[in-house]
This record gives structure tokens, C-alpha cells and sequence, in this order.
């Protein structure tokens, strides 16, 4: 895109240099995930799959808080749902298991529609705990459910479970694939709408609701649709989350510690960019394995830590070196080049 | 028949309680449009405070508030000044994500000091007193004393609110920070009284909490929850509007439980949602909220 004027020349620049060497790099990683199951241990396969469902809510949580300024505390709600479609559609319907991840994501966003015609009345921080009540809501009503197991839960019937492999290996090959397909699909999405129109409309609301209005930008449903398609890759990540897991029980489903830990890693890494999240999931990986003995004061540790960045550096991690080095290996942002003329 | 009038006068009574935790939470929010997210959790910290003194000392949970009170009232206004008066501004994600983020810490810390055992304050026999109001209906002293200080706290407040030079301050900071900085209001200092007014009210319902129930370090997020609903229901900027959206709350969650025990809370969040979905800005509005 370059534009010649007597002044000089124009030019829109979307990719950097870290980008350009990123995009390399990436794909040989990917190369090498993807070969997991020819050379990884089961439980290295298994903490895999756990990064890449975390780094994926983590994206989902990004795009809702970080871009359309919708702080959600109740995002559980929809993790718990995408479960107990995962186990309904397995036990109720011929649907497979893998195909229940997509369907599981589609019957979220249409559950998103009236649970947002409810929760988009509360403003700013009334919208938070609004979320939050939603999600006990939705905790409480399934533990209502017999045919779901009630309070007590449910397992995935044996059938269900031989159907998606008939070995044990074979079964973690293909759960681990599944995973790291959806966090690639959702990574990918959610980079290909930031760099949309779409996504100029959602930096511009980020930055300043009043601006972005006053330039035409119709903030409610730029929000709904983001409020709309979190819920879809929410509810198909919960699906994916209790497939691993093989069993569901209402305390599992919706507990509010899937958003706590998506909150700690989204601050900490910074939010409103893409590799905030991927750097945060990593942070938070690489503490819990030796801290997790701690227990409690983990979880203390990473709310003061999540405290103190919110006050003294509120752009995160990648926020802070972004700034520094000027790296962006996912532009989704613009740039005016500018050449005079010779 | 007379079952139902019952189920009603207990969650009445019930929407007293609900009523003390909402207060504090619209008091910080009318003033600074903070939500606070710790709120709950602040509820059972003085609870256990107050566990503290009544074990160190042997006094009653009700002589421990002159500990409590102030103890709660210190930490409100220094954590306000220290941690969350740097939050505010236009951008709302700063204090929702710090006292998010507080809330885990004080959870935790309880959890750790205290472990996960249930707790509760003990006042002896009077916490089964009853009056009997006919044959079949009977009220608990108890109860009705929660009911009746939620009454007198509120129209003390409207008090301080509308009468005091505390209040003008903190009507006038609500209105329009920079403007009551000009006029000589330093309003880092009066959302710090703000913050300690809350904790007093805090301080006041987290005993009568563990008077009432069982606590642990898990039960603020659902106290929490409570609070909001109430305020809410309510209808911001109106004391008496969440006092009438704690008695809603109360009603909603009796009748829920006589149906079946594990509707209570299902029917209080019910409740919540059918309101906003009918009247958004609550049944008793004063402020708009935006």
C-alpha cells in the first residue's frame, strides 16, 4: 500500500523484522509440538495440553478484557458449560468426542445471547460480579440436573472413550493433537480479527470508548460480537479441558479459579497484546512446577505479584519489553512510512 | 400457610444481614465508583479478627467490636490511601483487577493462618432466644436485633450523608473530584474515610456473620455476591432501596429453600436476575449510573 504525493511517499507498514524472524521460528516450534507424540513421555504430553488449554482461555480472556474492555469474573460459566456439552452430546448423541468441541462451542454462543442481554445492563465493574453471579447460576442449575449427575458429577462412559482411540497412547496422541489444534485455531483467529477492520475498531475502543464512538465505531456491538465469539471459544475450550480430564462434577466445571488463573497470567504477561498471555502461561508453568508444594502461598504470590504490576507497571511483561525493544511478534497495528522524495 | 408467612418473616429478618454487607459495598461505590471485589472477603477477615480478640481476651463477640471496629476502620483507610487511590482513573481495569487480585491474597492468608476448619462466635443461649408471636410464629432475638441495627445504621448514615460536613465532602468528591479539590477537599483523604466507613459496617457484619453461620476462609465471594445482588436490586445511589434489595434477596432464598434445600441460593440469584432484566436500574434508583 504505498501512496505518492509531492511531499513524498507513503507507505503502510503491518509486519516487523521480529515478526518476519518470529513467523520462522514459529512454525519450526510448531513442527516440533506437533511431533509431541513421537518423542515426548506421557506426562510431559499431558503438562503440554494443560499449557495449551490455559494459553488458549488466556487469549479468549485477552480479546474479551484487554480489547473490547469487558472484564468478565465469570468466564467459568462458560468453561463449565462447554464440559457438560462435551458429556452430553458424548452420552445422548452418535456425535464423537472431537466433533462435540466445535458443537460444544456453537451451543456457547448461543447461550451467550440472553446471558448477555442480562450481564451488558451492568456497567464497568457491576459488569464483573454480574459475570460472576451468571456462572453460580449456571453452577447451581446443573448440579440440578440427575441425568448429568447432579452434585455428585459424571464420567465419561467407557464407550465414549474407546471410540476416540483404542489404546491408552493412542487416546493422548490424539487429545494432545485436538489441543494443540485449538490453541492454534484460536491464537491464529484472534490475530486475524486484531488485524481486521475489526480489530482497528476494538484497539480504538480500547483506547478511548468516547474516540472511537465519535469516529463511528458502534462500540456496543463491536463488544457483543467479541462477547459472542468469547463465549464460542470458551465453551469449546471447556469441552477440550473436560475431554482430558474424563470426568465432571459441577465444583470442577465452574470453578472460578479457570478465570483467577487466567486473570494472573493475562496481568502479568500484559494484557491487550497477544504475547502477553503466551509469555504469562509460561511464567506461570515455570513457577507452579517448583512452587507448587507451596500451595496457598503460591496463589498468595501471584495475586501480590499480579497486584504490584497493576500499580506499577499495569502494561505487563510484554508490555515493559515491547516498549524497550520495540518487538512485536504479532503486529496487529499499522505503521506510516514516510520517505521524502530524493 | 403459616409456614410460608414464617419462611417469609425469617428471609425478611435474613435481608437485614444482607442489607449490612450491601451498605458498605454502595457507600464505596457512591463515593469513588469502586466495586470492590475484596468486600466479601474483608466480611470473614473480621470475622476472624473479631474470633481473634474473643479468644485472646474472653470478652463477647458483641464487647470485641470496640476492638474490631477500629482495627477494621484503620486498615480500610490505609489500604484505600496505599493500594487503591492509586487505581482510580478513567480506566476501570486498574481497581477491579487489584482488589481481584487482593481478594485471592486475603483468602489464602486466612486459609493459611487459619486453616480451612469452620469457625463460628459464640454468644451462649441468647442465640437461640425467641419471641413467639402467635401459636405457630416465632422470631429470633437474635435475628431481629441483626434486623433492627441494619435499620438504625442506615438512617445514621442518610445521617452523616445529609447533614454533616463528612457527608458534603463526600456527596461533593462523588459529584466531581477535581471541582471539591478546588474547594479545598483533598480527596485522596476523604475516599480513605470513605474505605474506613465501609470497614466499620464491614466490621459490624462480619460478627454478626459468625454469630449467625459458620465461617470460613472460603464464604467472602458468596457474601460478596449477596451484597451486590442487594445493591442492585436496590437500585444505586439508595440506602433504603438495598435495604429493600437485602430483604428481597432474604425473602427470594427462604421461599427457595422450602421448596427444596438446594434452591436457597439458586432462588436468590434468580431473583437478582429478574429484576435486572425488568428494571435494570434497580426498584429504587436515586443516581444514574454512568
Amino acid at each position: 500500500m504505498t501512496e505518492a504525493t509531492a511531499q513524498g511517499r507513503y507507505s503502510v507498514i503491518r509486519s516487523t523484522r521480529a515478526s518476519r524472524g518470529g513467523a520462522v521460528a514459529g512454525i519450526l516450534l510448531l513442527l516440533i509440538l506437533a511431533a509431541a507424540p513421537w518423542w515426548a513421555d506421557r506426562a510431559t504430553m499431558r503438562l503440554l495440553v494443560e499449557i495449551f488449554y490455559i494459553l488458549a482461555l488466556a487469549q479468549m480472556w485477552n480479546l474479551l478484557a484487554g480489547y473490547a474492555g469487558l472484564v468478565s469474573v465469570g468466564q467459568q460459566a462458560f468453561v463449565g458449560l462447554g464440559g457438560y456439552m462435551l458429556f452430553a452430546l458424548a452420552i445422548f448423541t452418535p456425535v464423537g468426542a472431537a466433533w462435540s468441541i466445535p458443537l460444544a462451542g456453537l451451543i456457547g454462543a448461543v447461550v451467550s445471547l440472553p446471558v448477555a442481554f442480562l450481564v451488558f445492563r451492568l456497567r464497568g465493574h457491576y459488569f464483573a460480579i454480574g459475570t460472576w453471579v451468571v456462572a453460580e447460576v449456571f453452577l447451581l442449575g446443573f448440579a440440578q440436573i440427575q441425568t448429568l449427575g447432579g452434585g455428585s458429577g459424571i464420567s465419561l462412559p467407557v464407550s465414549v472413550v474407546r471410540d476416540i482411540a483404542s489404546s491408552r497412547s493412542g487416546r493422548d496422541a490424539v487429545i494432545y493433537l485436538v489441543a494443540l489444534a485449538v490453541v492454534i485455531c484460536i491464537i491464529a483467529i484472534v490475530y486475524g480479527l486484531l488485524r481486521s477492520r475489526h480489530g482497528l475498531a476494538l484497539t480504538a475502543i480500547r483506547d478511548s470508548e468516547e474516540a472511537s464512538a465519535s469516529l463511528g465505531v458502534d462500540n456496543f456491538r463491536a463488544k457483543l460480537m467479541i462477547y459472542i465469539f468469547v463465549a464460542f471459544g470458551t465453551t469449546a475450550i471447556g469441552a477440550l479441558i473436560f475431554l482430558t480430564k474424563l470426568r465432571i462434577s459441577p465444583a470442577a466445571a465452574f470453578d472460578i479459579n479457570w478465570t483467577t488463573t487466567v486473570i494472573f497470567i493475562v496481568v502479568i504477561g500484559g494484557i491487550g497484546t497477544i504475547e502477553g498471555p503466551i509469555i504469562g502461561t509460561l511464567i506461570y508453568f515455570l513457577l507452579r512446577e517448583p512452587l507448587a508444594q507451596f500451595g496457598t502461598w503460591y496463589l498468595i504470590l501471584l495475586g501480590l505479584v499480579a497486584v504490584v504490576i497493576m500499580l506499577k507497571a499495569p502494561q505487563g511483561i510484554w508490555g515493559l519489553v515491547a516498549e524497550r525493544w520495540d518487538l512485536r511478534f504479532f503486529p496487529v497495528q499499522r505503521r506510516l512510512r514516510f520517505e521524502p522524495p530524493d | 400457610m403459616i409456614e410460608w408467612v414464617n419462611s417469609i418473616l425469617q428471609g425478611v429478618l435474613t435481608g437485614g444481614l444482607y442489607a449490612l454487607f450491601a451498605t458498605g459495598l454502595a457507600i464505596i461505590f457512591g463515593v469513588m465508583r469502586l466495586v470492590n471485589i475484596t468486600h466479601g472477603d474483608f466480611i470473614v477477615l473480621a470475622a476472624f479478627v473479631a474470633l481473634v480478640v474473643v479468644e485472646g481476651t474472653g470478652v463477647g463477640p458483641f464487647v470485641s467490636l470496640i476492638a474490631v471496629i477500629p482495627i477494621m476502620a484503620v486498615f480500610g483507610y490505609v489500604l484505600q490511601r496505599g493500594v487503591l487511590n492509586p487505581t482510580l482513573g478513567p480506566d476501570l481495569l486498574p481497581p477491579l483487577l487489584v482488589t481481584f487480585g487482593l481478594s485471592i491474597v486475603v483468602q489464602n492468608l486466612l486459609l493459611e493462618v487459619f486453616s480451612a476448619d469452620s469457625q463460628r462466635l459464640k454468644i451462649g443461649a441468647f442465640e437461640t432466644l425467641s419471641i413467639n408471636l402467635t401459636e405457630n410464629l416465632a422470631v429470633g432475638v437474635f435475628p431481629l436485633i441483626i434486623f433492627v441495627t441494619a435499620v438504625v445504621l442506615i438512617f445514621a448514615i442518610q445521617l452523616v450523608f445529609n447533614r454533616t460536613s463528612l457527608g458534603r465532602a463526600f456527596r461533593a468528591t462523588s459529584d466531581d473530584p477535581v471541582t471539591a479539590q478546588l474547594m479545598g477537599i483533598d480527596h485522596s483523604h476523604v475516599y480513605g474515610l470513605a474505605m474506613a466507613l465501609a470497614l466499620v459496617l464491614v466490621a459490624i457484619a462480619g460478627v454478626f456473620l459468625g454469630v449467625r453461620t459458620n465461617f470460613d476462609p472460603s464464604v467472602g465471594p458468596s457474601r460478596l455476591l449477596f451484597a451486590f445482588e442487594a445493591v442492585i436490586m436496590g437500585g444505586l445511589g439508595s440506602l433504603w432501596g438495598t435495604l429493600a434489595g437485602g430483604i428481597i434477596l432474604g425473602v427470594a432464598q427462604n421461599i427457595g429453600a422450602k421448596i427444596d434445600p438446594g434452591f436457597q441460593i439458586l432462588a436468590g440469584h434468580i431473583a437478582f436476575l429478574v429484576v435486572l432484566a425488568i428494571r435494570p436500574n434497580g426498584l429504587f434508583p436515586r443516581t444514574r449510573d454512568d
